[in-house]
Formats: C-alpha cells, sequence, structure tokens
C-alpha cells in the first residue's frame, strides 16, 4: 500500500505556505532569546578558557563554576531548545499551518520556558547554584534553580503538543496523504522529546524540588543520575535532529536538487525515535551499583543509533553527487565542484556535516563500554560535544538563521551579510579545529573536564597539560569573535537588511521518485516499539538500583560555597 | 522502499564495523573480565567507618602479597585521604612497582567524585552509598596524578594526590 | 501506487553513486582508525 504520490505533486498547491506577521512574531521571539543566550553563554565560555590558561583570574568573586555552570545552561539547555522551538514551529507553520488557537498556545509555552530560564539564570547569577548543567545530587542549589528547569521542560511540552495537534488538524483536512516530510520530522523530534524529558522531569519534580526544599530529608543518588542520563542522552539527539531536517529537506533545494529519498530519510528519523533513548547507560559506564551486563546491553543499542547516522552520511553525498552529475559535472569527484560554495546557507552547514565525521567516531570511542575508561570525564568529552553540537548543530543553526530570520523579518540576505557569514563561518572552523584538537589530546594525556585552573601541586603532567590550556584559550577566543560576528549578523538581519521577500527554501523530492510506503505513517507502532524498547533497557536495572539502594544523601550545599 | 546498491554495501559494512567493535569490547568485557567498574556492594554513607576498609588506620597503600596491594581511600570535598605516615602526616604520594597489582576501592561520605589516575585506565565515578572499586596492574612506570574528574564544589580542581610508579 | 515504482524501474536507472561510496568509504576508515587507535591506548594502559 503506498500513497498516490504522482497526482499530490502536480497540484502541489499546499506548499509552502505563507507565514503571516503575527506567527513570524512568535517564532521570532524563540530565536531571540537563542540569539541573547548565544551571546551570554559565549561570553562566559570565553571567560572558562581564559582562567583556565593560567593568566587570568575572574574578578568582584566570581566563581569558575559559576560561569560555568551558566555557559551549560545557557547553551546547552536555553540556547538550542529555543532555537529549535522557533525552527520547528517555521517548518509546522511553512507545512501544515497554524491556527490563531494554536498560536496563542505556543505564546503560553513561550512564556513558561522564558519565565523557567530567568528564574534559573538569575539563581545562578546570584551564585546560588553553581551545581554546572547536569546537577548532580547530592550537591543542591537553591530551589528556584529547578523550579525554573521544570519550567522550561514544561514550557517545551506545550510546544509539542501545539506541533502534534498542527500536524493532525492537517491529515484530517488532506486525508490519504502523507503528511510533509518536515512536519513528520517535527513530530518524531517532539515524541523522541517528551518521552525522554519525562526522565529528567520526574527528577526534579519527585526528587529533586521537594528535597531542596527540605520536605524530603535524603535523595537516593544513582536514581537521580539514571534519570538524568534517560534524558541526557536522547537530548542530544534532539539537538542534532532538527539539523538532521535543514540537511535532508532543506539543503538539497539551496544546491538547487532533489531530496535523495524521502522514504530513508522518514526511516532514518522513526530509526532515531526508537534508539535515542534506551542507552542513556552509557554516560555512566564508570558509575557503581549498574549491572555491567546492562550497561554492555545499552552499548549495543548505543551502536545501533549509529546505524542512521550513517545512513544521512550516504544521503548527503549522494544529494551533492546526483545535483552535481544533473548539472553536467562528470568524473568521480567533478560534482564537488557544482557546490555552492561561496553560499553560506550552505557552506556553514556544510563544515557542520564535516565536523560530524569526527565527532561521530569520537562518539563511538565515548560509548565502546570498558575503553569509557580511557576518556570518561576527562577533556576529551568536552573536546567531542564542542565538536557535535557546538560545530555540526550551531553551524547548520547559524546556515538556517541566515534564511529563516530575513524571510520572518521580510527582509533579505544582502551579498555583503552573505560574505560575513562566509567569513564566520572560516573564523569559527579555526577556532574549534584549534580548542577541540586540543581538548581531544589533552583528554587522551588524562586531564579532566569541568576543572578551574590547576597546578596540581606542580605535577609534570600538568605542566604537559598547560600547553594545551594556552591553545584552547587561543580557540576559544577565536570563536568568542565568531559569536561576536554572528551576533552582530543577526541583529542586522532583524533589524537593518533592505526589505524584501527571502526564500524560505524546502526541498521536493523528484519527480520520478518512487512512493513512500504508507507504514512510515504509523505513529502508534512507533510510539509502541520506542516504550518497548526503552522498557527492555531500563526495567529490569532499574528494579534493581531502587531494590539494592543505600541510605539517601542529605542536601550538601557547602561545597557550592552556600550555607 | 528502494536502496541504491552502493548505499547497502556502505550500511553492511557499516554495520559490520559496529559488530567487530562490539565482538572486540564484549569479548573483553565477558571473557576477560575487563568490564568498567560496576562495584555493587552498598555502604551507608553516613557511617563509612562500619566498613573496615575504610577505618582510619586502614586507608593508603597496603602490601598484602609480592606485587599485591591494596589502596583504600575516602574521598571528600576536597581531599582524597590515603590515611598518615609515620610522623602522622596526611599522605598525599604513594609509591607501586611496576607490574603490580592493586586493587583501589574508594567511598565518599559527602557528595559525587572522581578517582582517575590521570594517563591510567583507573577512571572510577565515586557516589554516596556505593564502593567503588576496580584492580588493575601498574603496567607502565611514571609519575600519575590521582585527581577528581567529576564536580564537586569550589575546590574540586584542588582534589589531587600523586602516584608514583617505580621500575 | 505502482505506477511510481514502475516509472523508476524503467525510465532510471541507478544513478552513478561512485564518488559517494568512496566518500563514505573515507568517513568508516576514519571511525575504524580512530576506534582502533584509542583501543591500543586502552590496552597498553
Amino acid at each position: 500500500m503506498a500513497i498516490p504520490k504522482l497526482d499530490v505533486f502536480e497540484n502541489n498547491s499546499r506548499l509552502p505556505l505563507p507565514i503571516e506577521k503575527k506567527e513570524a512574531n512568535l517564532y521570532m521571539s524563540f530565536i531571540y532569546v537563542a540569539f541573547i543566550s548565544l551571546f551570554i553563554g559565549g561570553l562566559m565560555g570565553l571567560l572558562q578558557v581564559l582562567v583556565r590558561s593560567g593568566s587570568f583570574t575572574l574578578p568582584w568573586g566570581i566563581g569558575y563554576y559559576q560561569i560555568l555552570t551558566l555557559h551549560g545552561v545557557v547553551l546547552a539547555l536555553v540556547l538550542t531548545t529555543f532555537f529549535i522551538l522557533g525552527f520547528q514551529y517555521a517548518l509546522m507553520g511553512k507545512t501544515v499551518g497554524m491556527s490563531a488557537k494554536q498560536r496563542k498556545v505556543s505564546w503560553l509555552a513561550f512564556w513558561v520556558m522564558t519565565i523557567g530560564t530567568a528564574m534559573t539564570a538569575a539563581t545562578i547569577l546570584v551564585g546560588k547554584a553553581s551545581v554546572l548543567y547536569t546537577f548532580y545530587a547530592p550537591l543542591k542549589a537553591h530551589p528556584a534553580f529547578y523550579i525554573g528547569l521544570a519550567l522550561v521542560v514544561v514550557g517545551s511540552w506545550i510546544a509539542g503538543f501545539v506541533n502534534w495537534r498542527q500536524l493532525y488538524v492537517w491529515k484530517k483536512d488532506h486525508p490519504g496523504e502523507k503528511s510533509p516530510l518536515l512536519a513528520f520530522m517535527v513530530t518524531i523530534n517532539m515524541i523522541m522529546w517528551f518521552i525522554a524529558s519525562i526522565g529528567v522531569a520526574v527528577a526534579v519534580l519527585v526528587q529533586f524540588i521537594p528535597w531542596s526544599l527540605g520536605y524530603a530529608e535524603t535523595i537516593n543518588v544513582l536514581v537521580s543520575r539514571t534519570l538524568f542520563w534517560y534524558f541526557g542522552h536522547p537530548l542530544v539527539y534532539f539537538w542534532l535532529l532538527p539539523a538532521y531536517m535543514a540537511w535532508y529537506a532543506i539543503i538539497p533545494k539551496i544546491i538547487g536538487g532533489k531530496i535523495f529519498s524521502d522514504s530513508l530519510a522518514r526511516l532514518s528519523f522513526v530509526l532515531f525515535l526508537f534508539f535515542s533513548i534506551p542507552v542513556g547507560f552509557h554516560h555512566q559506564l564508570t558509575e557503581p551499583g549498574i549491572d555491567p551486563t546492562w550497561k554492555f546491553i545499552q552499548v549495543v543499542l548505543t551502536f545501533m543509533v549509529v546505524i542512521p547516522s550513517l545512513m544521512t552520511a550516504f544521503s548527503m553525498f549522494a544529494t551533492f553527487e546526483i545535483t552535481g552529475r544533473k548539472k553536467g559535472f562528470g568524473g568521480l569527484f567533478g560534482w564537488l565542484k557544482h557546490l555552492p560554495w561561496k553560499d553560506v546557507r550552505f557552506l556553514a552547514p556544510f563544515i557542520g556535516m564535516l565536523a560530524f565525521i569526527p565527532g561521530g567516531a569520537g562518539g563511538i570511542i565515548n560509548a565502546s563500554h570498558q575503553m569509557n575508561a580511557v576518556v570518561h570525564n576527562t577533556i576529551w568529552v568536552t573536546g567531542h560535544f564542542h565538536l557535535t553540537v557546538a560545530t555540526t548543530v550551531i553551524l547548520t543553526f547559524f546556515g538556517i538563521t541566515y534564511w529563516l530570520v530575513p524571510h520572518l523579518t521580510g527582509r533579505t540576505l544582502t551579498k555583503e551579510v552573505n560574505r560575513l557569514g562566509i567569513i564566520q563561518t572560516f573564523v569559527w572552523t579555526i577556532g574549534m579545529t584549534i580548542m577541540s584538537g586540543a581538548m581531544h589530546i589533552q583528554g587522551l594525556l588524562g586531564a579532566p573536564r569541568r576543572s578551574a585552573y590547576s597546578d596540581y601541586g606542580g605535577s609534570e603532567q600538568a605542566v604537559e597539560w598547560g600547553a594545551y590550556q594556552m591553545a584552547q584559550a587561543i580557540g576559544g577566543t577565536i570563536l568568542f569573535i565568531g559569536i561576536t560576528l554572528m551576533v552582530y549578523i543577526f541583529i542586522k538581519l532583524t533589524f537593518f537588511s533592505p526589505k524584501g521577500e527571502e526564500e524560505f527554501p524546502i526541498a521536493e523530492e523528484e519527480e520520478n521518485a518512487p512512493a513512500t510506503p504508507m507504514w512510515l505513517e504509523n505513529w502508534k507502532l512507533w510510539v509502541a516499539i520506542t516504550v518497548a524498547l526503552i522498557l527492555f533497557a531500563y526495567t529490569i536495572p532499574f528494579v534493581d538500583i531502587i531494590q539494592n539502594s543505600p541510605p539517601g544523601s542529605p542536601p550538601f550545599d557547602w561545597p557550592i560555597g552556600n550555607s | 522502499m528502494h536502496l541504491h546498491k552502493f548505499e547497502k554495501l556502505w550500511l553492511l559494512s557499516g554495520v559490520g564495523a559496529l559488530a567487530l567493535f562490539l565482538v572486540i569490547l564484549g569479548f573483553g568485557a565477558f571473557y576477560l573480565g575487563t568490564h568498567p567498574q560496576s562495584h555493587g556492594i552498598t555502604i551507608d554513607p553516613a557511617n563509612i567507618e562500619a566498613e573496615e576498609a575504610f577505618q582510619p588506620e586502614n586507608l593508603g597503600l597496603t602490601k598484602v602479597d609480592d606485587d599485591k596491594y591494596i589502596v583504600n581511600v575516602v574521598a571528600t570535598a576536597f581531599n582524597y585521604d590515603l590515611g598518615v605516615d609515620e610522623d602522622g602526616n596526611a599522605v598525599k604520594n604513594i609509591k607501586i612497582p611496576k607490574g603490580s597489582t592493586v586493587l583501589f576501592q574508594v567511598v565518599t561520605p559527602d557528595v559525587v567524585h572522581g578517582f582517575n589516575i590521570a594517563g591510567t585506565n583507573v577512571n572510577m565515578m565515586v557516589e554516596p552509598g556505593f564502593i567503588s572499586s576496580m584492580e588493575v596492574e601498574m603496567k607502565q612506570s611514571g609519575e600519575f596524578t590521582l585527581l577528581c574528574n567529576e564536580y564537586c564544589g569550589v575546590g574540586h580542581h584542588m582534589m589531587f594526590a600523586t602516584v608514583e610508579v617505580y621500575e | 501506487m505502482k505506477s511510481g515504482e514502475r516509472n523508476y524501474s524503467g525510465s532510471n536507472r541507478e544513478p552513478s553513486l561512485k564518488g559517494t561510496l568512496i566518500s563514505v568509504g573515507v568517513l568508516g576508515l576514519v571511525i575504524v582508525i580512530s576506534w582502533f587507535a584509542v583501543f591500543a591506548l586502552f590496552i597498553s594502559r
């Protein structure tokens, strides 16, 4: 059973839908918060690399771990989530439309999240929550920190519910048609996000908030960590999938090609839904109290989630090659010549794709069970996610910004801004190569992550590490220049670029592409398999953790300077 | 759904490589016993001395046999307690002969810590309520830094000691 | 519907993707080499 694709394609009057001014304001609000976060978080990053170089001390009694907490929360949780929701809303608005009521509910999501963000950020800024963005118990932050985080998560759920409703309404109006590819992808990502963030929501609402308020005397540390990482790994796929949306369904349009395979793109997203969540133990490989056999089972499941990324890599290269050959560029690699290297909408995400090659390779190493002991909690890990999230994902998001922001503000991407964007991309690439490269090597030498400058009593190893920390300071400074440039570009695109109409690029399928099988839209089945995999991977070890629990831990606030 | 023949080839070799990694890891973990640290013995964090190994006189390095040692450690914010020397000073440096087998046992009475002898495979999380434990052969000589690699508070980066492995 | 599939296999043979195969092959090599490099480090330590 397949959908009669060709007929639909012929009278394809539904794509793309116009975005009204009121909708555009909503989408832009999310993106404003994202860019404010980028600047604040980036500034914190700059301060960190300078402190770690050993030649700079923070003024006014500001603590290293205070700025590290702010850096992590504001970039990893706030920037990403706000940008993703803004972008995904725009994709939904463009492909399936948004009603006035849906828009109002979405504003509720925005304000709940923004108030939560402000609460959490303020608590960190006054120095009451230097617990880092993972907030591991039994370190105790001020309750406002946890309440703010809970609001961010709950707000994002509201956004997810609206997205599902948008697709549901569209499907009712278009019986028998497959949902637009981008709407399908957004829906998958929000299902994954919802199922995953239940874990952290339970930890925060049931464990952390009562315990930090004094209603519960102790907390079960291992349970809280297990719930956190049940959420923590799909979190990184929640960042990555919007980048994949752009790679699969937007980049082909920018390079003048077609979607390589609509069904394979959908299949890879379904696989991400299945295998992103039941894998959290690979962040807990060196922890006591978890059965090593179950750790290994989750390692196997982690390796399964590599497969859709292998599919994506093939699809990307194939899109480039097919498009190039159609334009008449032959030879084994002649097709590389046709790619629009001078178009920043392509160049930035492309560099992001390249960064995912070492990023992905490093990820497989991290998840390799006993081998994790080589890299666990070393600065290699920091180097790793600065390639994946801070290069692959963020450069793709920048690539999206260049056309999405002017599209929403009724302006255009000028040649001048395009050139600035290309410079920005190079600055980022150079800065990150230096910083992340130095972090990877220093990590293999054993240097820890999440640590302020220390000479470790003048040890030889610490002296050896010093050179790499100096390199990170140089790379980090270059990256901060890149951030400043990007914020300038954002302001320019939002307020000053010439008025006009910027294209919202959405790629189409080949006219003779094979039909997408109907079974790919079997949402109930996908959710059922996802839940079954989670129950398989977690039930026995989780019951085991609870049954063999040690006495709980009281809150500790003096180690973070509160008492 | 249609797969290009090259994509089939690519996915098969990719999955093959992943399977090879898993076979190597699984062989090491299940046959040679090199699982990552997963010790399941619990302890009351408020009363760690209930366990004999963590009574003050048993902390630090103990030789149990030729080339066999035990190192018992209490990790607190922001210190590793490795016992005291003859003069009553806190031990901050332990010396182990190369090639010896060492059992590390670590607990914490307060928050989560890391226990990493930088540049070796001794890398464990230390969590309140559990004994973290692993046995390793010290294969390489040199001076290594034992350090906390999980954030434990404002003095986290000042939490270290040295481990000397001599020929 | 069948028409789509027939159309595909009839008028349009598989596109040449040699460059793609080599590109992903290089990507695969990066993964395999870096994995074994860190594995060697793990074994030697």
